[in-house]
Parts: structure tokens; sequence; C-alpha cells
């Protein structure tokens, strides 16, 4: 599924990374824990959905070459995260949706979760 | 190579710009994307550790040729019982800190998982030094 088809049913907005709205995405993990992101294994065209929204889920995304997040429950994307995430090639997406709202919505219309 | 980064404690702000420095420098030199990660992911889990625990530390990069030997060595309230704090699950942070994603006991058995060698020392009231390798093949 595309950045931009997961954007249409979250009736999201793009953050940063307009570019590569269309790049496909295989794969979510729900998670506002930092440490369960930065033990996955297998990041492959994997979304981070959360609710985290400050500088070190962007760090997280770095560390563990997560390259899109979707940011859930309307939390702000602050200048400084947008920057930072720029500097690291992702793209970001933001919901006014609950993270159980959002995660029921994406696994409906078919993308699995991670594990 | 020798590299040295100063993390002062509770800048939540840079946490992981040590990480992340250390990251483009793995990248650059030619080091395989799985050991990067592994790498950095140990190193940002120790790195937040001080900024939540520390009042300050030094990160020391040794990068030689088929390994990386990183030192974190903090001035702070030292680990009383190492064996406990390696167990999942058992944490000692703040609320700040659990508000930045961190804080679930997970930090040291990630850096474990992701470290080639590691060893930990501790003095209450002084300290913690933790010492990790990583080898590129």
């Amino acid at each position: 599924m595309t950045i931009e088809a997961i954007k249409d049913l979250v009736h999201g907005e793009v953050i940063c990374g307009e570019e590569r709205i269309h790049d496909e995405i295989n794969c979510v993990f729900a998670s506002d824990l930092m440490s369960d992101v930065l033990t996955l294994k297998d990041i492959d065209k994997l979304m981070l959905l959360t609710g985290l929204s400050n500088l070190q889920s962007i760090r997280t995304c770095e560390m563990s070459d997560i390259s899109y997040m979707l940011v859930v429950r309307g939390k702000e994307v602050t200048e400084e995260m947008k920057e930072l995430a720029e500097d690291n090639e992702m793209v970001i997406i933001k919901t006014e949706y609950s993270m159980y709202k959002t995660s029921g919505i994406l696994y409906n219309a078919g993308l699995p979760a991670v594990y | 190579m020798n590299f040295v980064y100063h993390v002062e404690g509770g800048d939540f702000t840079n946490a992981g710009s040590t990480s992340s420095q250390v990251k483009r420098m793995l990248k650059k030199i030619g080091v395989s994307p799985e050991i990067v990660k592994r790498t950095v992911v140990a190193l940002y889990e120790a790195e937040v550790n001080i900024v939540a625990h520390a009042y300050r530390g030094d990160i020391s990069v040794d990068l030689e040729e088929d390994h990386v030997k990183i030192v974190l060595a903090d001035e702070g309230p030292g680990i009383p019982d190492i064996d406990r704090a390696m167990q999942k699950g058992y944490s000692t942070a703040s609320q700040k800190v659990r508000e930045m994603g961190f804080g679930a006991g997970m930090g040291l058995p990630n850096i474990k998982n992701n470290s080639d060698t590691l060893n930990i020392t501790s003095e209450v009231g002084k300290g913690t030094t933790i010492e990790f390798i990583n080898y590129f093949q």
C-alpha cells in the first residue's frame, strides 16, 4: 500500500517527504515505547505508527533505519522534528485519529503487522 | 581512529546526536548496514541512559580495522545492582524519561542484544562505564 493511500484512509496530512508518497509500505508497527521499536529486526518498508511525537521518536527511526512514520492523535510535529526527519530522508504523515482507530483502519485495508 | 563526544545529563534535545554522528561515520567507511544498525541501536540506548540517569558523560569511539569499541563513561548515581538492571522490565527512570519513549527497562537488555561483547562496571555515587565491541565480520 502506498503512503498516499494510507494518508487518504486515515484522512491524514503529509508533514514531510511529500516527494516519496508513492513509496510502498509492507507492514506496520504501532508503539509509543521507543525501546520496543529499537528491538525490531525486519524493518524493510515498515511504517511506525506512534503517538509519541518528539525528537526521540525521530532519532529512534534514524537508528532503526525506519523511513516512514505516521503520527496519531493529532500530536504536533515541531519544526525541529521536521528538520531532523528531512535530514534523514523520512516521510511523516499525521492523523487526528487515535492509535486504535488508525490501526484498525489500516489492518482492515490489508496492511499487516510486522509480527 | 579515536573520537570522543561529550553528553550532558538531562539534555533530551541532543540525546542521540552522538549516535547519529557515529552512524554516519560507520556508513561512510563501508560497514555493513546490519552491523551499523546493531552498533547504533546499542549506542543510542546507552547515550539515552546517560541523558536519563547521569549528570554528564563521555563517549569514546575507537575505530579499528575489524571492529569498533565504544566506551561510555558517566558521572552519575551509578547502578547498585547490575544484574537486576539487566532484567527486562526493571527500571528506575523518571516520568520525564518515560515521556520521551524510554524507561521501560529495555535499555540494557537491548544493548546486550546488539553488541558482541559487553562490559558494565558501576560505582554507586560515582558513575557507570559501559564498554562494548562490535566486529565488522
